[in-house]
């Protein structure tokens, strides 16, 4: 197991390392940053002082070192534009992100495990096909449709909940979080919704085909055979099974969460890392795109690792496998 | 109809055997099957023709700067423009035709998702199949860097390479093939090694056919159906990923709006009221997107004999 | 535990039909099955893969699934007929009352659940006890089927076990609730002769020791011979031939049966070939009248394109389903 996890710290140093290169050599590439920091009444010396300030007159290779070494102390470079620590920016906006991020996850598995088992247990009920068709339309429409959509139905026409920004926050454990209040919450629900759906449908489709596999398996018609309740198979025996296949891909799913979060904070001007990722886009603030990008890489190697350990002790054949590799 | 079978019995009564279908004809009689799937075949080739003859079914060239004129900006569905045309489905924030701005979108739309599936899928193919037929090291290699691509999601990898690149029609269409090549070689591998171990392949050894022969001739024919599945629904996630980048600001450029740049324009009106901006390309969109998708979805039951009754 | 009234039958089955409704037509899986098991006995129910045997386990168990229902008959367990009866009825005397042995070990219990909650879930479906008294059950239940250390393997997974162990597991799951009849539906195909040797010779002792009724469902005519008091014998859904394991043994009267006898390698046919039976089981869909052994039968004629009835060849309580039986068998003195 030790073996196992080394193994795959090194495979993971050596992705955020290329990928890093990746981002940052493509980012050096796009358009020069100067024209738009400095104004242009600006005279010849005065440019000059800012390029160097800046580190822009440095070969790509110096540049690319000094933001290695940099990186490694967990300096990811000052944005232009705000002139503030690149990963401070990103850490700020952070919690915003991971508190949408969480919350679509957790709808979509506390909709979608119950709705896939029902779709997987009575397939040819209404209630399935409509479940089913559902999760169909989820897969099919693009995230950012389906938020104007909501958006315009909600909030422009309706009038029931606001439709854009965070609303009011608080601070729990230093973090700020919004599902505290009531008007937090108002705020939170359309984007979490919309982040989820995706998500929501994947965990349907899972669900109903496990369930759908798992209850013609011998071991079912033997608990049944033993007089286990009809409750207890399901809750138990069926759920168990299912977990595995959905507990991978959800955790999986949690770094392409993060990752879509940058359509859903657009829509709903949700002030998260994603909105901030856009922004500075358009500005060409390039060390925040590049600390965006890299703490994103980070995190998706993350995620996979901790799914990878998560999903050995869920299933205890993969445990063995393991220990026989 | 009835004739048609009589013939067909009597044709191929001389072989020996009655009423034997070609495979393309158990094909059709299964996909035809489902009526959603065949209602969604018919908008899939009513899109296409539109999109095909754009020029001659839209009403007015959204790109003539010389019609088009602030003047007629955000007129209502049935308003009459300067230029005297009944704007059908309204005008946008420049003074477009909406409908005319949406024929051409979809054009790019469609031409972007299509072209960038078309290229992944050969790109995909060469490379799968060389995986699988060469196993060993370079089969690890090449499907190392597969899972490494495919353990991000599509969005992010299409988002740093716009990002590095700029926008534009030749650099999305790059991008949106970078990320789809993988699932197609995926794909094609994952079968071709399924192929490979049936005896015909074996057979095909021992009469000494070149390596080429054997994967152009026997191999690929073998691996063709999940193939057309994957790239029908990859040719519907190309389209949606190419109106969210679009959405983002980093796909197409304003002046070669795609359906997903007509969406974005039109957003900024959503509080204004002028819904009709960003509605009906939506609309478009989801058509598309939606009925390619059912296509896909019955081509995977038809065509898969694993997940057949 | 059993019922000691001899009289009164563990299971009876009368005229048992149980068929699938598929669409492509009416299935008779079991029709017209009738037999019965006393206290303390073991009944063989022959027959070769889908004859129907495991279905007729299923409908005693009340888990026949969906399209397939009981559509006539009697299923009395000690007295009391269960076709029919509610859903919660069939729960209180699942793995209570009457519990079954599956066939294949390796697929009768749930990859991901420990062995201990297996067990104790079978335990505390039926009777309010504590955990900790369950798991004290569970652990004799192991050590009584001969698992080595119970208490380890308790907390194991069931990959963790060889496919004899895990049959012994669940021989120990359906002993736990002390039950009056065991459904064991060819509980020892999957295992090696050895440990099928001493599956057998528990099951025997279990039987006689405490008075539980078994139904063994099998195949394999030696395993019958050891084990059975009395054996059926299915073809095609419906019994052909029913009487006491050494009447139907040594005098076969079907000619099926006597095709099956006929089939079994063994030390005095030495060098001559095996008889065998030609064909194969026929299709329960749509199964054309008349005997349905008809087509393999070296002895079918016109006769037998009517159904022949139950009789009872030797005036006992041996029952036979066929127009030409071989009643020579019953002439022959053996030696």
């Amino acid at each position: 197991m030790t073996v196992f996890i080394i193994r795959r710290l090194m495979q993971a140093a050596v992705v955020v390392f290329f990928m890093s290169f990746l981002v940052f050599s493509g980012v050096f590439v796009i358009g020069d940053p100067v024209d738009i920091l400095i104004s242009d009444e600006a005279d010849e010396e005065d440019r000059e002082r800012a390029i160097a300030a800046l580190g822009l007159d440095k070969p790509f290779h110096i540049q690319y070192l000094r933001f290695l070494g940099k990186a490694l102390q967990g300096d990811l470079g000052e944005s232009f534009i705000f002139e503030e620590p690149a990963l401070l920016l990103i850490l700020e906006r952070m919690p915003a992100t991971m508190e949408l991020a969480l919350f679509a996850l957790l709808l979509a598995v506390v909709l979608g495990i119950p709705l896939g088992m029902w779709a997987g247990l009575k397939p040819d009920s209404v209630a399935a096909k409509s479940i089913m068709t559902g999760s169909i339309l989820g897969f099919s429409l693009p995230t950012f449709w389906v938020g104007i959509m909501m958006m315009m139905l909600f909030a422009v026409m309706l009038g029931w909940l606001p439709s854009t920004g965070r609303g009011e926050t608080s601070e729990i454990f230093g973090l700020e979080v919004s599902f505290t209040s009531w008007d937090g919450i108002r705020h939170l629900l359309m984007p979490a919704i919309n982040l989820s759906l995706f998500k929501l449908a994947l965990v349907i489709r899972l669900s109903r085909a496990g369930t759908k596999e798992v209850i013609h398996q011998d071991y079912i018609k033997f608990a049944r055979a033993k007089g286990v309740s009809r409750n207890r198979i399901i809750l138990v025996h069926v759920l168990k099974n299912i977990m595995i296949p959905v507990v991978t891909v959800i955790g999986l799913e949690f770094g392409g969460l993060v990752a879509f979060s940058i359509v859903t904070e657009t829509v709903f001007a949700w002030p998260g890392m994603g909105k901030l990722l856009i922004d500075s886009i358009g500005l060409l603030d390039r060390p925040v795109i590049v600390a965006y990008l890299t703490i994103i890489v980070f995190l998706f190697v993350i995620i996979n690792l901790v799914v990878d350990i998560l999903y050995s002790i869920l299933d205890p054949r993969v445990r063995l496998q393991e220990m026989k590799a | 109809m009835t004739v048609i079978n009589e013939d067909a019995g009597v044709a191929s009564a001389g072989q020996g055997s009655e009423g034997v279908e070609t495979p393309f004809q158990r094909f059709v009689s299964d996909f035809t099957e489902s009526k959603i799937a065949v209602v969604s075949a018919f908008v899939v080739l009513a899109i296409v023709f539109i999109a095909v003859f754009a020029p001659l079914i839209a009403p007015t060239d959204p790109y003539d700067l010389s019609i088009v004129t602030v003047a007629d900006k955000t007129m209502a569905p049935g308003a009459v423009m300067q230029s005297g045309q009944i704007a059908h489905m309204g005008t946008d924030g420049s003074g477009r035709d909406l409908l005319s701005g949406m024929i051409y979108g979809l054009r790019i739309s469609l031409g972007i998702g299509i072209g960038s599936a078309v290229v992944a899928l050969a790109i995909g193919v060469v490379v799968g199949l060389i995986a699988a037929y060469a196993g060993g090291r370079v089969d690890s290699v090449i499907m190392r860097l597969v899972d490494m691509q495919l353990s991000f999601p599509a969005i992010l990898i299409a988002l740093v390479l716009l990002v590095t690149l700029g926008k534009g029609v030749d650099k999305t269409l790059f991008a949106l093939i970078v990320v789809q090549w993988a699932y197609y070689a995926r794909t094609v591998r994952g079968s071709a090694l399924v192929e490979r171990r049936k005896e015909y392949i074996e057979s095909a050894q021992c009469l000494a056919l070149s390596k080429a022969r054997i994967l152009y001739r026997h191999l690929f024919p073998n691996v063709l159906a999940p193939l057309i599945v994957v790239g029908t629904m990859q040719t519907a996630h190309a389209i949606a990923l190419e109106a969210t980048l679009s959405f983002l600001g980093i796909g197409m450029e304003q002046t070669e709006p795609s359906l997903g740049s007509l969406i974005s324009n039109g957003f900024q009106y959503i509080h204004s009221g002028h819904y009709w901006i960003s509605i009906f390309p939506g609309l478009a969109l989801l058509f598309t997107i939606v009925s390619i998708n059912l296509v896909g979805d019955r081509l995977r039951d038809v065509l898969n004999p694993r997940l057949a009754k | 535990m059993a019922g000691s009234n001899g009289s009164v039958p563990t299971l009876d089955v009368e005229n048992l039909q149980t068929y699938f409704f598929t669409k492509a037509g009416v299935v008779k899986a079991v029709d017209e099955v009738s037999f019965s098991v006393q206290p303390g006995k073991v009944l063989g129910l022959v027959g070769e893969s889908g004859s129907g045997k495991t279905v007729t386990g299923f409908s005693i168990m009340g888990l026949v699934d969906e399209p397939g229902r009981i559509a006539g008959g009697h299923i009395k367990f000690r007295g009391e007929d269960l076709v029919g009866a509610s859903e919660d009825r069939w729960q209180q005397l699942r793995g209570n009352q009457i519990a079954m042995i599956f066939q294949d070990p390796m697929m009768t219990l749930n990859p991901v659940l420990r062995i201990d909650t297996q067990m104790i879930e079978a335990i505390q479906a039926h009777e309010n006890v504590s955990r900790d008294e369950a798991r004290q059950r569970s652990r004799d239940a192991l050590g009584q089927v001969g698992i080595p250390s119970p208490d380890e393997r308790l907390k194991a997974y069931p990959h963790q076990f060889s496919g004899g162990m895990r049959q012994r597991v669940s021989i120990a799951i359906a002993l736990l609730n002390k039950p009056d009849l065991i459904v064991a539906d060819e509980p020892t195909t999957a295992l090696d002769v050895t440990i099928q040797a001493q599956i057998l010779y528990e099951a025997q002792k279990l039987c006689k020791e405490t008075g539980t009724a078994m139904i063994w469902i099998t195949h394999d005519l030696t395993v019958v011979a050891g084990l059975a008091d009395e054996v059926a014998v299915m073809y095609a859904g419906r019994l052909v031939e029913h009487g006491s394991v050494d009447d139907v043994l040594d005098k076969p009267l079907h000619p099926y049966t006597h095709g099956l006898i006929g089939s079994v390698p063994s030390r005095n046919k030495r060098g001559k070939p095996l008889e065998q039976i030609p064909g194969m089981t026929p299709s329960l869909l749509n199964l054309p009248p008349g005997c349905a052994f008809k087509t393999r039968c070296p002895r079918a004629d016109a006769a037998c394109e009517t159904a022949p009835d139950v009789t009872k060849p030797d005036g006992g309580h041996r029952l036979l389903r066929c127009h030409h039986p071989h009643l020579d068998e019953l002439a022959e003195v053996p030696a």
